[in-house]
């Protein structure tokens, strides 16, 4: 591939017809709900637009996003389409390694200086920089120094997002998100435990075509993260009729009821794979009938148990209880002490009237 | 603080705050009647004092036909408020999840667009009640802050549940915050309010039947 390639030249050039190139098209402007009348536009613009720069960085991480994105599947589109992209640095996927590896690095740092895109996955720790260091490197200076060219970062997966798992309770390499430490470039989040492979390629191609994205709250694409996974599952309708799973394996999840009672997140979990799911739209893991976990949620790890109901305490309530309990009747016994001396007190403060001293004239 | 931390803290150190005030809040305001005491009473018994106290408690729920007739509205907005107060928290099966993860007790529930119906009642009532108590002269003299806090501590989490049901005006981590907060707010006000009389109706019921039970007569 040349570097200087458009993206048209490049698909064409690996054989990939125009039809299935609009055909990737239409699934990305449906995936991100634009109107048909956008295909044209996304077509036009990828078609033009030169192969972007890619330095992917992997920090604190199990290497779990990466193999997401490389499972969706050799012969997609979408793996074409990531491969016209210029990845220049991905110490997983390159074929270089060491001195060479981070040659390639800063020369497309330099190269591209203000134009390249940043993917990272993984945390960053801020305790001890030996906890994780790449040819050397800190992860947090390697971070620092490869985003001050960048025009835009991408932070795929939940460590990178929100701090993910190294992040957990009790946090011993005091592991934090991209956002936490750069604050002057615009961020992408891509959370996912790992994120969906088509919603990886489908944020770079939103951001090739249209620039940022519209990003919610938690900096999420909100073509992807706009709806939540309860409002778009399948099993919806047994959680509005009452029919929970109680169990793995009774008959309710047999019958593929709601999985709420089995600690399901869907509720308070924005993510798409509902309805993009896993494994080329073969499923999501609802289907497979187990809850969602929640991962594109910040402290997903942290956020009670996996299998405690949405509608249950995350703290056991029962010592609380036992104090309250010892607390109140203890307070209580007092306060009616207190009262009880009051009312003895004003019984001896009362003075005994006499008929006379009622006929009194005052 | 995102979202997600809000919904934590309301499931987590939120409730707990909340039970231990609700909890001990109770205990002290009912030891608190009842080490106040009664003088003893030197009369002969003309009847039991048990079967008057029980059955006052049982019979003050059932208007007779003449107050029934001078308050309707208050008696059937009343009944349904609190008959969809009892199905919302009681028979809404993830309540009953709650329930069982720290009572340890559970019981069958009801489907839950039937429970979603009953909110819309039980709203509905709650605001006409206070509609009437507006309209209503003598009521809205007789209404003090007290009553007003107590009607919106009760309809807050009616409405935040039925938004976080139905997915209505916020995502879906701080709907379910809402929903909580609201009520851990009922939940920490519920002893020192009027919202006590939930214990204390049945106290004074015994009360007034008893002392009519032990002397022989109609409470």
């Amino acid at each position: 591939m040349k570097k200087d390639q458009t993206l048209g030249e490049s698909l064409r050039e690996q054989g990939v017809s125009r039809r299935s190139f609009l055909k990737f098209c239409a699934a990305t402007a449906s995936m991100m709900a634009l109107p048909p009348s956008m295909i044209p536009v996304i077509a036009a613009t990828l078609e033009k637009a030169r192969r972007p720069s890619v330095i992917w960085l992997s920090f604190q991480e199990c290497t779990g996003c990466t193999e997401s994105i490389t499972r969706s599947s050799s012969a997609t589109i979408e793996d074409l389409i990531f491969n016209a992209i210029s990845l220049d640095y991905h110490h997983t996927l390159q074929a270089a390694s060491g001195d060479a590896a981070e040659a390639a690095r800063e020369a497309a740092m330099e190269e591209n200086h203000g134009k390249y895109v940043l993917v990272v996955d993984g945390s960053i720790p801020t305790g001890n920089p030996g906890y994780s260091t790449i040819a050397g490197i800190s992860n947090i200076d390697m971070l620092k120094e490869t985003a001050a060219g960048a025009a835009a970062i991408v932070a795929v997966g939940s460590c990178a997002a929100f701090g993910g798992i190294p992040k957990a309770n009790p946090n011993p390499t005091g592991a934090v998100s991209v956002s936490d430490l750069i604050t002057d470039k615009p961020i992408i989040n891509v959370p996912g435990c790992p994120p969906i492979p088509a919603v990886i390629t489908g944020v770079l191609v939103q951001f090739l075509t249209f620039g940022l994205p519209e990003l919610d709250d938690l900096g999420r694409p909100a073509a992807f993260y706009g709806k939540s996974i309860h409002d778009r599952c399948y099993r919806r309708p047994f959680y509005d009729r009452g029919q929970f799973a109680e169990t793995f394996d009774d008959e309710g999840a047999k019958k593929g009821w709601c999985l709420f009672k089995l600690g399901c997140k869907g509720p308070t979990t924005y993510n798409a794979c509902a309805t993009t799911k896993w494994n080329d739209g073969t499923s999501f893991p609802i289907e497979a009938g187990h809850p969602c976990l929640g991962c594109s949620e910040p402290d997903f790890w942290d956020a009670g148990s996996f299998y405690k109901a949405l509608s249950t305490p995350t703290e056991s309530l029962g010592k609380a209880a036992t104090y309250a309990v010892g607390a109140g009747l203890l307070a209580g016994a007092a306060i009616g002490a207190v009262n009880r001396g009051r009312k003895q007190a004003a019984a001896k403060r009362h003075q005994k009237v006499t008929i006379d001293d009622l006929e009194k004239e005052s | 603080m995102t979202e997600m931390d809000l919904l934590l803290w309301a499931r987590g150190p939120g409730l707990t705050i909340a039970t231990i005030i609700m909890v001990g809040g109770t205990l002290v305001r009912l030891l608190e009647i009842f080490l106040m005491g009664r003088k003893a009473n030197l009369a002969a018994a003309r009847g039991s004092a048990t079967a008057g106290g029980l059955g006052t408690m049982i019979r003050r729920s059932i208007p007779d036909a003449g107050t029934f007739k001078r308050s309707t509205f208050t008696i059937v907005a009343g009944y349904i408020f609190h008959i969809g107060l009892f199905i919302i928290i009681f028979l809404f099966i993830p309540h009953i999840l709650l329930f069982k993860s720290t009572l340890g007790v559970s019981w069958p529930g009801l489907p839950s667009n039937v429970v979603d119906a009953t909110t819309v009642i039980t709203i509905i009532a709650l605001v006409a009640v206070l509609v009437h108590r507006l309209l209503d002269p003598v009521l809205r003299l007789l209404s003090e802050f007290n009553d007003y806090l107590v009607w919106f501590l009760t309809i807050l989490p009616l409405i935040t549940g039925w938004m976080a049901f139905n997915r209505i005006g916020m995502t879906g981590p701080s709907l379910l915050a809402m929903h909580i907060l609201s009520v851990e707010l009922l939940m920490v006000l519920f002893p020192f309010t009027k919202l006590s009389h939930a214990f204390t109706i049945w106290i004074a019921r015994w009360y007034n039947g008893a002392i009519a039970g032990y002397k022989g007569v109609q409470s």
